[in-house]
């Protein structure tokens, strides 16, 4: 007993003196929280920076869109990561944050590959979120009932959806799933499934859906002809400094853009034709 | 002076040992105290805000079925029925719980009664295993084997409460049946001989004298385990589909309390309508195994031998 | 039917229903190690993970989950041995006890995610521990404590009074009692809930999100010193564990090979366990044979 007890002190003063220490030695850094959409691009460009400077430290962490705004306006980390303008969020007060705009992500409705559709115009794609379409054979598809799959109410991805196709109807209540990787897994195994995700996760398991015969490619984004995309934003409360100036500078950059924004499924900033503001008015450049 | 004397004067080694330990004991159990009051505290105030800040009615919270706490309704009021998910959660605690009592007695009684060496070579590992899969684990093997299963003998898209109890059932076995083993260790051996000299068969003896006798433990074990299917999230989450409709029948999709707060958190922002609302969730979630606990007590007292 | 008869055919149900738990056992453990195996190699096991790119590994996530673990339980189990004593031993029978022992069992069907929140705004903001193994650590000390708690006070009931009355017989105090005669007796009781313990915080994913984080930097593996940052050692750094990574690209990985990774770790992350288990209970027993007389 007396012995276990000793080890945990021992422990514990060593984590003590740890907590000190890493106080001195820990360099410089900083903290990166929000979108999950967002984060294997920041994670994949933090890396790469952190190669290039060493003592340098960028810790990039998940947690939803929400979290990066809340945690940013309280000014609990240096920049929070939003799938959505910051004036898009009800409880955040966006004239105390800096935008920074690093990608653009489009958004496609993929469905099950046995509903025999592969073109449909917005309202019918409304229709089928909004439950008015319940059977495929009504879009010209095969005798299979529509089966939803939504995303979680307040993430990024729906609400840019629901903001570019459902022209403020409300979808009915379905299926909500919090993450993409699953809501892909469901739709590829289910019949009649249909639901939507950002272009870099589809792969051969889903098909995806032509809107009024544009299709849902990155050249058709940047001219805003395939309008469901939103801009990937990272967030600072005021001014950046420091290190966190760096590290934006370095995401904006034309090399990351044109290498791993690019590569990783993104959209580069550099390579958009039009301008979007908060409101959804569109400019051309 | 007297060595004597002096020695009942002072203080023994042993008296100040004994005192220094049950201080570093009364220190422990008050830090947990202290941790889960805490706890309580930060899920009331931010939960409780949902009626007191933003004025939801309990009864409509308790009562309505449309979860949409950033919509308003025609009267301005944002809609917050949070009817769907409590009915889902006890529905796959209730159902998981009728599924694995059956198992879990039967187990601890082949561990206890029937073959000791074999339980203790074979079943309590494998019991502990199953302990040890991550919940995410189990979810995805429901998600590719139990849902398609489902979709192909019942029909539907195999996603809801059925998926959702079969994940649990396995999840919450070893809870039921290590506490029942207890149980049934606990029952006096001279139950078991008495019942035996009378002439009784071992099931005779195992399913008349033991089983009664363990009755308030094996039904603790239950409302244990079902506390922990009420609590379980990441797993039921991917199978039950995560709708949050009044689940019509078994296969189709529904929700629990815990999948809607897990998947919603992250998305919300701290302090507003929409992120107060799953707090409320998560207040119904403690309240709701304050409930159990509750019932735990109730039914120790109840069976406690006389 | 005769009495005999029943009591034939239930002994064959109550082998039929063990039967079917150990095949359910093994059919998931086959299942996972069939689909997993195959992805699992020396490159695999030891390499970092990569972010989009197909041949990332699990090395650090692996040290990472042993290294929490190691962690949690050296701050949990003290803890949860003096309170299971003071539970056991000093505690007196009234309402204050009642509602202490009401208070730890709610706290332990708390659902994770809600712990890992709190975690998050307590640890990680509130102390400043920022994302690090330590955050991470303590919130899943808290959701551990009331299972162990639990766990030590129910090993140390089920001692005989008898044990307690020759040592206090033998004039040690009742500390002294419960140190040298009780716990010793209780030990293979209290390890079995301890590895308990240890499956549930190994594969525990929803309470690390927000406090242990979802980021594994690289680790300097010849610098031990636990000061520097990029030590394994260092408890102040973020640190994803296998079960958290597990999750993560299976709900927004977008390497190739996401499937695979995912699989390959489930497997990897069950023999852990498995090697755990058996690994505790053999140093277990050693202890019980030297700490009794046995």
């Amino acid at each position: 007993m007396k012995k276990l007890l000793g080890i945990f002190f021992a422990a514990l003063s060593m984590v003590t003196l740890a907590a000190c220490g890493a106080q001195d030695s820990s360099g410089e850094s900083i903290t990166a929280v929000g979108s999950s959409a967002l984060q294997p691009l920041v994670e994949a460009a933090a890396e790469q920076y952190q190669s290039d400077h060493l003592g340098v430290f960028i810790n990039v962490q998940g947690g939803g869109s929400g979290t990066g705004l809340s945690q940013i306006q309280q000014g609990a980390v240096e920049i929070g990561n939003s799938d959505l303008f910051a004036e898009e969020k009800p409880g955040i007060k966006a004239k105390s944050l800096v935008d920074h705009r690093v990608a653009v992500v489009g958004i496609t409705p993929i469905v099950h590959r046995g509903v025999g559709v592969k073109n449909l115009t917005v309202t019918q794609l409304r229709q089928l979120f909004t439950g008015e379409i319940t059977n495929w054979k009504q879009v010209g598809g095969k005798d299979l009932p529509v089966v939803v799959v939504n995303r979680a109410q307040g993430s990024g991805t729906r609400a840019t959806f629901e903001k570019w196709v459902m022209n403020g109807r409300q979808p009915l209540a379905a299926q909500e799933q919090d993450s993409t990787g699953m809501v892909r897994s469901i739709v590829a195994s289910t019949p009649g499934a249909i639901s939507y995700v950002a272009f870099s996760y589809v792969d051969k398991t889903v098909a995806t859906l032509s809107l009024a015969g544009v299709a849902p490619t990155e050249k058709n984004v940047t001219t805003n002809a395939w309008p469901i995309w939103s801009y990937e934003h990272m967030y600072t409360k005021g001014q950046p400094t420091g290190l966190t100036h760096k590290f934006l500078t370095y995401m904006q950059s034309e090399q990351t853009q044109q290498r791993l924004v690019a590569k990783m499924g993104y959209i580069p900033m550099t390579a958009m034709q039009v301008a979007r503001d908060a409101q959804g008015n569109v400019v051309r450049k | 002076m007297d060595p004597i004397k002096e020695a009942m004067l002072h203080r023994s080694h042993s008296a100040k040992l004994e005192r220094r330990g049950h201080l570093i004991s009364l220190a422990c159990i008050s830090l947990i105290v202290v941790v889960v009051l805490a706890i309580f505290f930060f899920v009331a105030s931010r939960g409780l805000a949902t009626f007191f800040t933003n004025k939801i009615n309990l009864f409509t919270f308790l009562t309505k079925s449309t979860w949409a706490p950033a919509v308003k309704d025609a009267h301005g009021i944002p809609q917050v029925g949070a009817l769907p998910m409590i009915v889902g959660s006890f529905g796959v605690t209730f159902l998981s719980a009728v599924v694995a009592t059956p198992f879990a007695v039967g187990a601890a009684i082949f561990m206890t009664e029937i073959s000791p060496n074999l339980g203790k070579k074979i079943l309590q590992p494998v019991i502990e295993l199953l302990v040890g899969i991550p919940s995410v684990v189990y979810g995805f093997i429901g998600l590719s084997v139990i849902v398609p299963v489902i979709r192909t003998v019942f029909g539907g898209t195999g996603f809801g409460i059925l998926a959702g109890t079969f994940v649990l059932f396995v999840m919450i076995l070893p809870t039921v049946t290590s506490m029942t083993v207890d149980a049934l260790k606990a029952v006096p051996r001279h139950y078991r001989e008495a019942s035996l000299a009378l002439g009784g068969t071992r099931w005779q003896t195992i399913s008349r004298v033991v089983l009664r006798a363990a009755m308030p433990g094996i039904l603790t074990g239950i409302v244990f385990g079902m506390a922990r299917a009420f609590g379980e999230a990441l797993a039921v989450q991917m199978v039950i589909g995560n709708a949050a409709l009044l689940p019509k029948d078994l296969i189709s999709p529904a929700s629990t309390l815990t999948s809607v707060l897990t998947s919603g958190i992250g998305n919300t922002v701290m302090g507003s309508l929409e992120n107060n609302a799953l707090w409320s969730l998560a207040l119904l979630l403690l309240l709701m195994s304050l409930a159990f606990n509750l019932l735990i007590r109730w039914i120790g007292k109840k069976g406690e031998m006389k | 039917m005769s009495a005999k008869a029943i009591d034939k055919m239930m002994t064959g149900v109550l082998y039929l229903i063990a039967g079917i738990i150990v095949l359910l056992l093994a059919g998931l453990l086959g299942y996972i190690l069939v689909q997993g195996l195959p992805h699992v190699s020396w490159h695999f096991l030891t390499s970092p993970a990569k972010s989009f790119e197909a041949g990332g590994g699990i090395g650090i996530q692996l040290f990472n989950s042993f290294y929490l673990l190691l962690l949690s339980m050296v701050i949990s189990v003290p803890l949860a041995l003096g309170a299971g004593i003071y539970l056991a031993e000093y505690a007196k029978k009234n309402w204050l006890t009642d509602v202490v022992r009401t208070a730890i069992e709610i706290l332990s069907s708390l659902p994770s995610v809600v712990v890992g929140l709190f975690g998050f705004l307590v640890f990680v903001l509130q102390f400043k521990f920022g994302f690090s193994i330590l955050s991470g650590a303590l919130a899943l000390t808290m959701f551990n404590l009331p299972l162990l708690t639990r766990n030590v006070e129910d090993s140390l009931r089920q001692v005989g009074f008898t044990q307690r009355e020759a040592g206090l017989a033998l004039g040690l105090s009742r500390w002294e009692t419960v140190v040298h005669v009780v716990i010793p007796e209780a030990l293979p009781g209290i390890l079995t809930g301890m590895i308990l313990g240890a499956g549930r915080v190994f594969g525990e994913a929803a309470a690390l999100i927000y406090t242990a984080g979802q980021s594994a930097p690289a680790l300097n593996f010849a610098d031990w010193n636990p000061l520097h940052i990029a030590s394994p050692l260092n408890p102040f750094r973020p640190a994803e564990t296998l079960a958290v990574h597990i999750w993560k690209i299976n709900s927004e990985g977008i390497q190739p090979d996401a499937a695979a990774v995912s699989a390959g770790a489930s497997a990897v992350l069950i023999l852990a366990v498995l090697a755990f288990n058996l690994l505790a209970r053999w140093g277990g027993n050693r202890l019980y044979k030297r700490m009794t007389a046995g």
